[in-house]
């Protein structure tokens, strides 16, 4: 079985183990994590502000007296949800868009190419920088999601693509088309599922990506709006005061960039077992 | 050739035409330059602020097809119009292209020639202490987001001016314009020292990574042997005949970096003050300045579709296999 030998090669890959324990354990701190602190992270203790850690406040209070344990915790959540989301979101429309236009050929390559093509030309950082202050409050963060995937799928549409033009022409599809199965159904029966490789390795690195780019537009008050919280705006209410209050700027910053790290080693490591030939 | 050129052109034309259109539209429709208008005291009659919008193009009253038309008018004779408070979108952005490039310019050369050198160094000493070590060390600098990066920079050269006792490293800032001549340059100079670092760390991971791995490819084939069995030396074979094949993908990088350069740094010009093209960015879009965000749209889309071109052009000269194809 193949999965078996990847599976056995990824667990003998150390980046990739030591990529998981760390995941594991930054996952298990943000939903674990909240239930042994001393306050809710909607609380606001008003006898103490920008208080430097201590017993109580494990990791300091802002400045309007929230418990950094309690907040950054609650935003380390919603930064792992979106990475994932959007993970989700953009290799899927990444595998069907460029699978489509490789499968079908013709104009309607032509057309989805052209699509990629104009989406890579508009300056994503603007045009959700206009639209996701305008969303209100409630769901909004799911249409920031939303828009943060419609901006990251076009690259790995493209290798999905020129992928897809190879596999067209092997015997296995070929067996299919005469069987009579309907094109959509070859697609996604005997196409998308021969990317798997690609497809994980790029959802991994997606993660990553996408969690950095929430923080750098939170970073401008451009993601998620307060009240909510995310590992972005925390860095960013924690940067304007760095130098005077560290730990306001040092935990967000630090589990930021554990998270971004765990993900990309696993990603390094799903590269080396799936794809052995590759050497990036 | 001259026809593949003219359709790529005419097709980068109407990308262009169309990433500007969109981004006009969506900041037209979606922004409100009133807002700051209206809030002043003592407080400005309507009729006033409506004059004023009207002779700046920004007036939300005016359908926005009307709007539009005047715009593109203008835009198709080289006049991006108006800022919100009047100025000349031509000259501010003639102005922070060039503050963007004095900026990135040092960066961008440094990341890459550093990259390149550190690249081929480890992928020659592979599986070495040198190379694991560079390996981990871009690893994890990649994983350290600009914003980050810039932060703790600016953190550790507060504290270490405060431990010297006066100013040692300037953090904020282009120039200090009370200086001329000879110390204005060594001060404009210093101010340069923690934006370049930010910039090109991340650059430095990311070239050493790539040119390694590409160097890698080459140092096992029959050309680099026979270069060192005809009697070259190690270095000189390495140098002029490895180096110089493993850098085609990489100057396709950079041709991409060098092309984008002018689009600016929105997060290093934005944390160490540097009003360049990345800050006006972020100022136009919370300053609700309409014209300004369609023109950096239009000049970022002209920037990265001219790099695109650039890196094309600079693999086929470099590769003559592209060439013959």
């Amino acid at each position: 079985m193949r999965s078996k030998v990847v599976l056995r090669r990824l667990l003998r890959n150390k980046q990739a183990r030591y990529g998981f324990i760390a995941l594991l354990v930054l996952v298990l701190l943000a939903y674990v994590g909240p239930y042994f602190g001393n306050y809710d992270w909607t609380d606001k203790d008003f006898l103490a502000f920008m208080s430097a850690p201590d017993a109580d406040h494990w990791w300091g209070t802002t400045s309007i007296g929230q418990d950094m344990y309690a907040i950054t915790l609650r935003g380390m959540q919603k930064s792992i949800i979106i990475g994932l989301l959007v993970a989700l979101i953009s290799t899927g429309l990444a595998a069907i868009v460029g699978a489509f236009a490789g499968y079908f050929g013709g104009w309607v390559d032509k057309m989805l190419m052209w699509g990629v093509d104009l989406l890579l030309v508009l300056p994503s950082f603007l045009i959700i920088s206009i639209i996701s202050p305008q969303l209100g409050q409630g769901a909004s963060w799911l249409w920031f999601v939303v828009l943060l995937a419609a901006f990251s799928w076009m690259i790995t549409s493209r290798v999905v693509r020129s992928m897809t033009l190879a596999i067209r022409e092997r015997e296995y599809v070929l067996a299919a088309v005469y069987m009579g199965i309907p094109r959509w159904k070859i697609i996604f029966r005997h196409i998308v599922p021969n990317l798997s490789s690609l497809l994980i390795i790029d959802a991994t690195l997606n993660v990553s990506g996408a969690i950095i780019g929430e923080a750098a537009l939170s970073f401008f008050g451009f993601g998620i709006q307060p009240p909510d919280v995310s590992l972005g705006t925390l860095i960013a209410d924690g940067s304007r005061n760095a130098t005077g209050y560290p730990w306001l700027f040092a935990f967000p910053a630090g589990l930021l960039v554990a998270l971004v790290l765990s993900v990309n080693m696993i990603g390094d490591g799903l590269r080396d077992a799936l794809d052995p030939g590759s050497n990036s | 050739m001259g026809k593949y050129l003219l359709r790529r052109l005419a097709i980068n034309v109407i990308l262009v035409a169309i990433a500007a259109s969109l981004a006009y539209m969506l900041a037209a429709t979606t922004m409100n330059p009133r807002a700051a208008y209206e809030g002043r005291q003592p407080p400005v009659p309507e009729a006033t602020i409506d004059a004023t919008l009207n002779e700046y193009n920004l007036n939300d009253k005016v359908p926005v097809i009307q709007r539009y038309a005047t715009w593109a008018g203008g835009v198709i004779t080289g006049d991006f119009g108006k800022t919100w408070n009047g100025g000349s979108v031509n000259a501010e952005a003639g102005r922070r292209i060039m503050v963007s490039l004095r900026l990135m310019l040092i960066g961008t050369l440094l990341g890459f020639a550093v990259g390149v050198a550190v690249g081929a160094w480890s992928a020659v000493r592979q599986y070495k202490l040198s190379d694991r070590l560079t390996g981990v060390l871009s690893f994890v600098i990649m994983a350290i987001p600009v914003f980050v990066l810039a932060t703790l920079l600016a953190i550790a050269t507060y504290n270490l001016n405060q431990g010297v006792g006066h100013t040692l490293i300037e953090y904020t800032g282009e120039y200090n314009p009370k200086l001329a001549g000879w110390d204005q340059f060594v001060n404009r100079l210093n101010h340069l020292i923690l934006p370049t670092i930010s910039l090109s760390l991340g650059l430095i991971a990311y070239y050493s990574r790539i040119q390694r791995n590409m160097m890698l490819d080459v140092l096992n084939q029959d050309f680099v042997r026979t270069a060192m069995a005809k009697g070259l030396r190690r270095r000189t074979a390495l140098i002029k005949h490895a180096l110089r094949t493993a850098l085609i993908p990489v100057a396709t990088y950079f041709a991409f970096a060098f092309g984008t350069m002018f689009t600016g740094a929105i997060f290093t010009e934005s944390i160490f003050s540097w009003h360049g093209m990345g800050a006006w960015l972020v100022d136009s879009i919370h300053q609700n300045d309409v014209n300004s965000v369609a023109a950096v749209t239009f000049f970022t889309a002209v920037c990265v579709l001219g790099a695109a071109f650039l890196s094309d052009v600079l693999v086929a000269a470099l590769d003559p296999r592209v060439r013959v194809n």
